[in-house]
C-alpha cells in the first residue's frame, strides 16, 4: 500500500474530530417531552426543559441504548459504570445554566472505525463516546422580521446527543469527510440516529494542527465549530490550514484558539483565544446516580447489532460476486441494502446463475433506482416502490415482455404511485411486440422509406443497421425487442 | 385548639368534635394572631378551606383518606405547589407560579391533609436563623427578639405557636433540627433518598431532604409515613418499602445502645447549659433502659468544612437557573450580561452571594482538586466513621444546636460563627443518615434540642427512642409563653 499523499507540501496535517449526533429515542434525555422537528417554539417542553425550580431529571433508558449500540459499532469498550457531570455556564438557551454531559468516567472508550480514502483503508481511533443533553436554539431579532430583542426557542432543549471524539488520526481535509461519511453510515445502520445533517442531527468541531514532516510532536491546535455539512468540513479544514501554514511560515506560531469559518470569504478568523475560554466547572450531577450497565446486557446489545457497513459490503462481494463500485453504493444505507436483497430474492430462481441475477438487479438499482432517489434526494423506504414490483420488472425485461426501455420510464412511476409492474405494462400497452409479422412490416417500411441507407448496409456498413433499427423501433413505438428487430432487420435488408 | 397533636386532632374529628373546616380556621386565623412571628410569607385561606370543607365532605361520607386528612399543615417556601407563588424567601423567584404539581405536596393531599400556608425560610435555605429572608426574619415564639433557628424557622415557629401541629420543612446541613431545636419542637430529617425532592427546590442536591416538623415524634411518624416513599421523578430516591412508622412507636428503648460520639460532648464553643440538658437526656435515656457507650466519629471535626464546599459547590450550579430568561424576576438591561448581572445582583441577597461565590470558586479549574474533590473524600470517611459506629450503638445523640436561640442581628455580621451553629447536624448530611431533634429541656428559659442520629433508613430506632423520650417527659407539652 502506498502512503498517502500530503496534504501539505511541507506539514503534516493532524485533525480530530468531535461528532454531536441526536439520538433516535421518542423523548428527550431526561424528560418525557417529544423528540420532534418543525413543531411551534416552545411546545416539546416539559417542567424538567424549562428548568423550573424543584425539577429533577431521570435518564431515558433507550437513549442509553442506543448509546451502547453506537459504542459497539465503533468498536468501543462500554464502561460497566459512567458517570453523568454537570458543565456550568450561562446562557439563555441553557435553562438550567448547565448541560448535563459526561466528563471524567464517560460511557465508552478506545475505538476505532475504518475508512476509506483513495483505495487506501485507514483506522481511525474513536477517543471516547459519551451522552448529553442539547441545548435550546437563540433566535436573534434580525432572523425574525419586525420583532424586537432575541427569542428562545427550548424544543431542542435536553434532546438526547451522543459526543463520539475520535483521535487525532486523520491528516486531510479529505480523511476528515471521510471519516465523517463512514461513522454516519454507521450509526444509521445501528438505528441509533437517522442523522439528518439538515436537521441539525449530525454536527462537527473539528480540530486542526501542522507540524513539520518527521516532526513527533503536535503543534498547536485550533478548534473549528459547529460545521454543519461534509464539504463544509472540508471547506473550513483547508482554509485554516492555510492560514496556519501561512502563520508557521512566517515564522510565528499558532495561538490555541477557537475559529468561525467564514464560508463565503473562504477563510478563518478566532472566535476565541485559550485565554478568554470558559471553565466550566465540571462536576458529577449530585442528582443523577452512576449509570451501572450490566456487561450481560452489553453482550447482548453487542449480539443484536444489525450487520455494519462493512460487513455487508464484504459479503455482498462474496454472495453475489458483485464489483467494488457496485457494493459500496448498494449499501450506501442499510434500507438500500435490504431492499437490494429482497429484490434478489424474489427474482424467479433461473438454473445456474444466482449471480449473474443479482448483477441484473443490482445494474437496475444502480442505473435508474439510484438516480431516481437523487434527483427527488430521497430515500428507498420513502418511496412506494416495493423490492418485489422491481424484481418483477427486472424479470419481465429478461423474459422480453417488455424491453428495457419502456421499463426504465416506469420505475419512476413505480416509485411515486406504488403498484404491481406486470399491471401497469399491460394499462399503458407496453407488452413487447413479439410478432415477427409486425417487426417485418415495419422492417419493409423502413428499408423502402431509406433505400439508401439499406444499400450502405448491403454494402457491409454497420452504422446504417443502427439507423435503420431506430426507424423501426420508433415505428413499433419501442416496444419491440431490440435483438429480434437486429436480426429480421439484418434478413430482410439482405432479402431484397 | 391551638397546641393539639396531630394525633389529637385526628381523635377530634374521627369523634365528631371537630370538623376540618373548623381547624382551617383556627390555624387561619391564629396565623393572623401571631402575625408578628412572620412564621408565614403567604395564607391560603380560601383554598385552605375549599380542601378543609372537601375533607369533611369525605369523612362524611366515610372515605377518610389517612389519619392526616383534614388537618391543617404549614409548608416551607421551598416546596413546589400547583398554581401557588413558590418564593424560597428570594427576590428573584418574585412572580413566579409554578406550573406543575411537586411530589411532597402531590402525597401530602393525596392524604387529605389541608395545606394552609407557606412558610419563611432562609432564602433558598442558606442559613441557620431565618434572618436571610427577603420577607423579613422570623421571631422565636419564646422571644420575639431572637431567632427561631433556620433555615426552616417559619415552619418551626408555626409549629411551636401553635398554628399548625405539623409542617414541612427542608434540610440540607440542619434546617429542620436547628429551628426544632431552638423553636422547641420535634424536627425530623430523613435518610437521604427516603423523600422524593421532585419539587423541592435545590439547595444542594446531595444533600436536601425534606422532612416534617410536629411537636411530638408520633406526629412526625405519622407525616413522614404520608409523605415517604419511592418517587420515579428523582433518580435518588430510595425503592425500599416505607414501613409503618407509628408502628415502631413502642414505648421502650429497652436495649437500646446509644452512643456519645468523644468529638460532640468535648466540642469548644458549646453552651455547658446545652450540653447538661444533653447529659440530663441521656441519662434519662438510660433509666428507660438504653445502655450508654462512649464512641468516636474523628472526621466529624472536618464536617462544617466540608459540608460548605460541598454545599456551596452544588448550590452555585443549582442556583444557575435563575438568570431572569425564563421565570421570576428580570431587570431591564441592554446587554444580555448586563440583564444577568443586574437580575443575579438585584435578585439574591448577601448570604446566597457569598454561597455562590464561594462555590464557583470551590469548582473553578485549579481549585477542584484542593477543595471539591478533597471534600468529597472527607465525606467518604466521614461515612466511614458512622459504619464503623453503627458496630457498637443503635443510635448517636449529641446536642442539636451548640447553643440556644440567639438574638436576631447577633451572628449576621459573622457568616463563621453563622456556620457553626451547624457543627453537630451537618454530619448526618453528609452520610446521608436520618437525623431527629426532640425538645430536651430549658436553657435560661429558651428550649434545647437533643439530636438522635440513626442507621440510613433507620427512622423507626430513631422515632420509637424520641417517643419514648417524649413518653417520659414534658418538655415538648411546655408552651411559649409570649403567644400563649
Amino acid at each position: 500500500m502506498s502512503p498517502a499523499p500530503a496534504a501539505h507540501p511541507d506539514y503534516e496535517v493532524v485533525i480530530g474530530l468531535e461528532v454531536h449526533v441526536h439520538l433516535a429515542t421518542e423523548s428527550k434525555l431526561f424528560s418525557p417531552a417529544p423528540v420532534r422537528y418543525g413543531d411551534a417554539p416552545n411546545h416539546d417542553v416539559h417542567p424538567v426543559d424549562l428548568g423550573l425550580p424543584g425539577v429533577l431529571p431521570v435518564l431515558n433508558a433507550r437513549a442509553v441504548d442506543l448509546g451502547i449500540r453506537a459504542a459497539l459499532a465503533t468498536h468501543c469498550k462500554v464502561h460497566p459504570r459512567s458517570i453523568f457531570a454537570r458543565k456550568n455556564y450561562f446562557y439563555p438557551d441553557l435553562p438550567k445554566g448547565y448541560q448535563i454531559s459526561q466528563y471524567e468516567e464517560p460511557l465508552a472508550t478506545g475505538g476505532w472505525l475504518e475508512i476509506e480514502v483513495d483505495g487506501r483503508a485507514i483506522r481511525v481511533g474513536v477517543t471516547r463516546i459519551h451522552l448529553e443533553e442539547d441545548a435550546g436554539k437563540s433566535i436573534h431579532e434580525d432572523a425574525i422580521a419586525g420583532r424586537e430583542g432575541s427569542h428562545v426557542d427550548l424544543n431542542r432543549a435536553g434532546v438526547p446527543l451522543l459526543e463520539i471524539v475520535s483521535e487525532p488520526d486523520l491528516r486531510s481535509p479529505e480523511e476528515a469527510g471521510a471519516y465523517l461519511r463512514a461513522l454516519r453510515q454507521t450509526l444509521r445502520y445501528a438505528g441509533v440516529s437517522d442523522a439528518d445533517l439538515e436537521k441539525g442531527q449530525f454536527r462537527c468541531d473539528a480540530n486542526v494542527s501542522l507540524r513539520r514532516h518527521g516532526a513527533s510532536a503536535l503543534g498547536t491546535r485550533t478548534e473549528l465549530k459547529n460545521l454543519n455539512s461534509f464539504r463544509f468540513v472540508e471547506d473550513a479544514l483547508r482554509a485554516e490550514i492555510r492560514r496556519q501554514a501561512a502563520v508557521l511560515d512566517a515564522g510565528d506560531s499558532v495561538q490555541q484558539a477557537t475559529m468561525h469559518y467564514d464560508s463565503e470569504r473562504g477563510t478563518t478568523r478566532v472566535m476565541r483565544t485559550k485565554e478568554n475560554a470558559d471553565d466550566y466547572r465540571y462536576f458529577p450531577d449530585p442528582d443523577l446516580i452512576p449509570l451501572a450497565l450490566d456487561p450481560a446486557a452489553v453482550e447482548a446489545a453487542r449480539r443484536a447489532l444489525p450487520e455494519l457497513p462493512d460487513a455487508r459490503r464484504a459479503r455482498f462481494a462474496r454472495e453475489y460476486g458483485l464489483p467494488a463500485y457496485d457494493t459500496s453504493l448498494l449499501t450506501e444505507s442499510r434500507a438500500l441494502a435490504d431492499f437490494f436483497e429482497a429484490a434478489v430474492r424474489s427474482m424467479p430462481a433461473r438454473s445456474g446463475e444466482p449471480g449473474a441475477t443479482a448483477k441484473r438487479v443490482a445494474n437496475w438499482m444502480l442505473r435508474d433506482v439510484l438516480a431516481q432517489l437523487k434527483e427527488g434526494d430521497r430515500e428507498i423506504d420513502a418511496t412506494r416502490l416495493a423490492p418485489e414490483a422491481l424484481a418483477k420488472l427486472v424479470a419481465l425485461v429478461e423474459e422480453g415482455r417488455v424491453t428495457a426501455a419502456s421499463a426504465r420510464p416506469l420505475v419512476a412511476e413505480l416509485m411515486e404511485r406504488g403498484g404491481d409492474p406486470e399491471a401497469l405494462v399491460r394499462e399503458r400497452g407496453l407488452e413487447a411486440v413479439s410478432d415477427a409479422s409486425e417487426i417485418e412490416r415495419a422492417a419493409d417500411e423502413a428499408i423502402a422509406a431509406h433505400p439508401d441507407v439499406a444499400a450502405q448496409v448491403r454494402a457491409g456498413e454497420a452504422k446504417g443497421l443502427n439507423f435503420l433499427m431506430g426507424q423501426v423501433m420508433k415505428r413499433t413505438g419501442g416496444k419491440a425487442d431490440p435483438k429480434r428487430v437486429r436480426e429480421i432487420l439484418a434478413r430482410r435488408v439482405a432479402a431484397r | 385548639m391551638p397546641f393539639e397533636t396531630v394525633l389529637e386532632l385526628r381523635d377530634a374529628l374521627d369523634g365528631g368534635r371537630a370538623s376540618a373546616a373548623e381547624l382551617a380556621g383556627r390555624a387561619l386565623a391564629r396565623a393572623a394572631e401571631t402575625a408578628d412571628l412572620g412564621a408565614f410569607v403567604r395564607l391560603r385561606p380560601e383554598d385552605a378551606l375549599r380542601e378543609a370543607a372537601e375533607s369533611d365532605a369525605r369523612r362524611a361520607r366515610g372515605e377518610r383518606l389517612s389519619a392526616l386528612d383534614g388537618v391543617p399543615i404549614a409548608i416551607k417556601d421551598n416546596l413546589i405547589q400547583e398554581g401557588e407563588p413558590c418564593g424560597c424567601a428570594s427576590r428573584i423567584l418574585e412572580g413566579f407560579v409554578a406550573p406543575y404539581q411537586g411530589t411532597q405536596v402531590a402525597r401530602l393531599r393525596a392524604a387529605g391533609a389541608v395545606i394552609v400556608g407557606r412558610t419563611n425560610m432562609d432564602e433558598f435555605a442558606m442559613g441557620s436563623s431565618t434572618e436571610n429572608s427577603a420577607r423579613g426574619p422570623t421571631r422565636n415564639p419564646w422571644d420575639r427578639e431572637r431567632v427561631p433557628g433556620g433555615s426552616s424557622g417559619g415552619s418551626a415557629a408555626a409549629v411551636a405557636a401553635g398554628i399548625v401541629p405539623a409542617a414541612l420543612g427542608s434540610d440540607t446541613g440542619g434546617s429542620i433540627r436547628l429551628p426544632a431545636s431552638l423553636s422547641g419542637v420535634v424536627g425530623l430529617k430523613p435518610t437521604y433518598g427516603r423523600v422524593s425532592r421532585y419539587g423541592l427546590v435545590a439547595f444542594a442536591s446531595s444533600l436536601d431532604q425534606v422532612g416534617p416538623l410536629a411537636r411530638t415524634a408520633a406526629d412526625c411518624a405519622l407525616v413522614l409515613e404520608a409523605i415517604a416513599g419511592h418517587d420515579p421523578a428523582d433518580s435518588t430516591s430510595l425503592r425500599d418499602p416505607v414501613p409503618h412508622y407509628t408502628e415502631a412507636l413502642s414505648g421502650s428503648v429497652e436495649g437500646l445502645r446509644i452512643g456519645l460520639p468523644r468529638e460532640f460532648f468535648e466540642e469548644r464553643g458549646a453552651d455547658p447549659a446545652v450540653l447538661a440538658c444533653v447529659r440530663e437526656a441521656v441519662a434519662e435515656l438510660e433509666r428507660a433502659g438504653a445502655r450508654a457507650v462512649e464512641i468516636s466519629l474523628p472526621h466529624t471535626r472536618h464536617a462544617v468544612a466540608t459540608y460548605y464546599l460541598i454545599a456551596t459547590a452544588e448550590a452555585s450550579s443549582n442556583l444557575a437557573r435563575y438568570d431572569g430568561v425564563r421565570y421570576g424576576r428580570r431587570a431591564a438591561a441592554s446587554s444580555l450580561g448586563e440583564m444577568y448581572r443586574r437580575t443575579r445582583s438585584e435578585g439574591f441577597g448577601p448570604e446566597v452571594k457569598r454561597r455562590i461565590l464561594l462555590g464557583t470558586y470551590v469548582l473553578s479549574a485549579g481549585y477542584y482538586d484542593a477543595y471539591y474533590r478533597k471534600a468529597m473524600k472527607v465525606r467518604t470517611l466521614l461515612r466511614r466513621d458512622f459504619e464503623a459506629a453503627w458496630d457498637r450503638c443503635d443510635a448517636i445523640v449529641s446536642p442539636t444546636s451548640p447553643e440556644v436561640a440567639f438574638r436576631l442581628g447577633e451572628k449576621s455580621k459573622d457568616p463563621l460563627r453563622m456556620y457553626l451553629s451547624d457543627i453537630y447536624t451537618v454530619s448526618a448530611n453528609l452520610a446521608g443518615l436520618p437525623a431527629v431533634s426532640v425538645p430536651c429541656g430549658f436553657a435560661r428559659a429558651l428550649p434545647v434540642g437533643l439530636q438522635l442520629i440513626g442507621r440510613a433508613l433507620d427512622e423507626e430506632t430513631l422515632l420509637r427512642a424520641a417517643d419514648a423520650y417524649q413518653r417520659r417527659t414534658a418538655w415538648h407539652a411546655a408552651r411559649p409563653e409570649a403567644v400563649r
